[in-house]
């Protein structure tokens, strides 16, 4: 193909920074002061301030969210890979009893609606006396974690050559040591997409944690977000604020990581 | 010995999504309402009484709108980025950046973002246009905006699956057209339209299946409003639930949209299994 001009390429990053005005215009609106809000023109403001941070942080339960989300987005990927690594090392490698029907429902419950299994999950949350605790946010969330990563796992694990963990059983390695020495270090790049796939829904999900929370002892930063209070007026400011700081995560790890983010993506319903 | 590894994912899945997804069915047979301690089987009455409801014909309705034109657009428009993008040499990684921003943000996040954008004194979205809309208020405009702020966050998803198939399309497949003589619409047409096909196809299901199911953008951002004219069957069902208490009614409208989402995810296994076995 023809090498287009430098033209075209910058206006395709202008076209995107456009893309990005509506994010863009959070973060400008939770810098401007208060009295300059709705004063518009002049889109920028007089002058860039901090005073909307300082009142979610002090006045609003967005703190103890972002450690909730922290803790239940951490703990949710952590026994993902736990559960989900072996079961897709044996799917991968080893004869199971009835795979196929296996596979076919892992893959199934990945498109579960939330929706549906809400009002069951919702009742054994209170039979088990969970209601209001990191641990139910992190078992609702295990529900799509953990078929997200035995499907992609199994996938990246087909493709460690079969040879390798034949070397290694000759030599005497046992199965487990054989997905730690050989599967684990070979599938490494593609679990790490996959564990940050599997954090980033848990910290953006919302309706497992808008159910099962009650107060602020659990509830993560989606919720606190989707409750934020007004008492007159809408504080716009300080909800743009809040947004930013619920925002951290996914844009380090669009800015930082965007590699593995891709990998990952792709992976998922890509077939190349 | 295989079963060591996966007996303890499987009976995790069965208590976490299989059982549930049983259970809601059996719930949708009952009129439960834990607050009045009552709790009887009704057999199909609520399936009977939706069948007559107005407000789920509206909620189905909406559903489907919302679905329909959010995802020809995310298609359309994502299509047309990526063939922007396909050529791209400077920039590559703050330009997927950019994009997959509006993507990654908790759809809480996107639902403020959008609802200060349109408010109507002050917001900017009125304030670029000159206008005094009330965006989110408005029984005509506000469908549209909920839409157009679900294309913005999911389009990014599109973008990237067509254009990372873009760069898998061989140089000489554009040569050979070019050397044939074939104009840019007839290589369009004819070369890039079919080799994108699979990547579409795969594309359009699962993104019609997450738009069934989504919930949190229009909870947050119209919470079914004006007069419900934006409520999708996931709201009404969460309202149910949840807000008039009613847990077998609720899981009614639940099995309606399970059912709904599985009869494209299948289509969706399907092509994607056809797309494996040929590659």
């Amino acid at each position: 193909m023809r090498r287009r001009p430098l033209a075209a390429d910058l206006a395709v990053l202008a076209l995107l920074a456009l893309y990005a005005v509506p994010f863009l215009w959070q973060v400008l609106t939770s810098l401007k002061p208060e009295a300059e809000l709705l004063r518009v023109p002049p889109l920028w403001p007089s002058r860039l301030t901090l005073e909307h941070y300082a009142v979610v942080f002090a006045q609003s339960s967005m703190p103890q969210a972002l450690v909730n989300s922290l803790g239940v987005g951490l703990l949710t990927t952590l026994l993902a890979c736990l559960l989900g690594v072996p079961a897709a090392y044996a799917m991968a490698t080893l004869p199971v009893p009835g795979a196929g029907a296996l596979m076919l429902g892992i893959v199934a419950s990945t498109a579960f609606p939330q929706i549906a299994t809400v009002s069951p999950l919702y009742l054994v949350m209170r039979a088990l006396g969970l209601r209001d605790t990191w641990a139910a946010l992190v078992l609702a969330d295990a529900s799509f974690a953990l078929p997200f990563v035995i499907w992609l796992m199994t996938r990246f694990m087909r493709e460690v050559p079969r040879e390798l963990s034949e070397a290694a059983a000759l030599d005497g390695a046992g199965r487990w040591l054989t997905l730690l020495r050989i599967h684990l270090p070979l599938t490494a790049p593609g679990l790490a997409s996959v564990a940050l796939l599997t954090f980033l829904f848990a910290w953006n999900e919302f309706l497992f944690a808008f159910t099962f929370t009650a107060t602020e002892a659990s509830r993560t930063v989606p919720v606190a977000l989707a409750l934020f209070p007004g008492v007159f007026e809408v504080p716009w400011g300080d909800i743009a604020a809040a947004s930013i700081l619920a925002s951290i995560p996914p844009v380090l790890i669009v800015v930082l990581l965007q590699r593995w983010l891709v990998r990952g993506l792709l992976a998922g319903a890509l077939t190349e | 010995m295989a079963v060591a590894f996966v007996a303890p994912a499987v009976i995790v899945l069965a208590a976490l999504t299989a059982g549930p997804a049983l259970w809601v069915v059996w719930l949708s047979l009952r009129e439960r309402l834990p607050v009045f301690g009552i709790d009887r089987f009704v057999a199909l009455g609520h399936y009977a009484f939706l069948a007559t409801d107005t407000r789920f014909w509206s909620a189905l309705r909406v559903t489907a709108v919302f679905t329909i034109a959010s995802v020809a657009l995310e298609l359309l428009l994502g299509l047309g980025l990526a063939l922007a993008l396909r050529g791209q040499r400077v920039g590559r990684r703050a330009a997927i950046g950019l994009l997959l921003l509006a993507w990654a943000l908790p759809g809480v996040v996107t639902a403020r973002v959008f609802e200060w954008l349109y408010y109507p004194a002050g917001g900017l979205v009125n304030v670029v246009l000159g206008a005094q809309l009330n965006w989110l208020g408005s029984p005509t405009l506000a469908l549209p905006a909920l839409i157009l702020a679900d294309v913005w966050r999911t389009m990014p998803f599109v973008a990237l699956f067509c254009y990372a198939r873009l760069l898998t399309i061989p140089a000489a497949v554009y040569e050979a057209a070019a050397v044939d003589g074939a104009s840019r619409l007839a290589t369009f047409r004819y070369v890039t339209l079919p080799l994108l096909g699979p990547v579409l196809l795969v594309t359009l299901l699962f993104r019609t299946l997450d738009a069934l199911r989504a919930f949190d953008l229009m909870f947050v951002l119209t919470g079914g409003g004006p007069a419900g004219l934006t409520e999708t069957l996931t709201v009404y069902a969460y309202r149910s639930l949840f807000q008039t208490l009613r847990l077998g009614f609720g899981s009614a409208i639940g099995v309606v949209v399970f059912v709904l989402v599985m009869l494209v995810a299948t289509a969706y296994f399907r092509v994607l299994r056809r797309q494996e076995a040929a590659a």
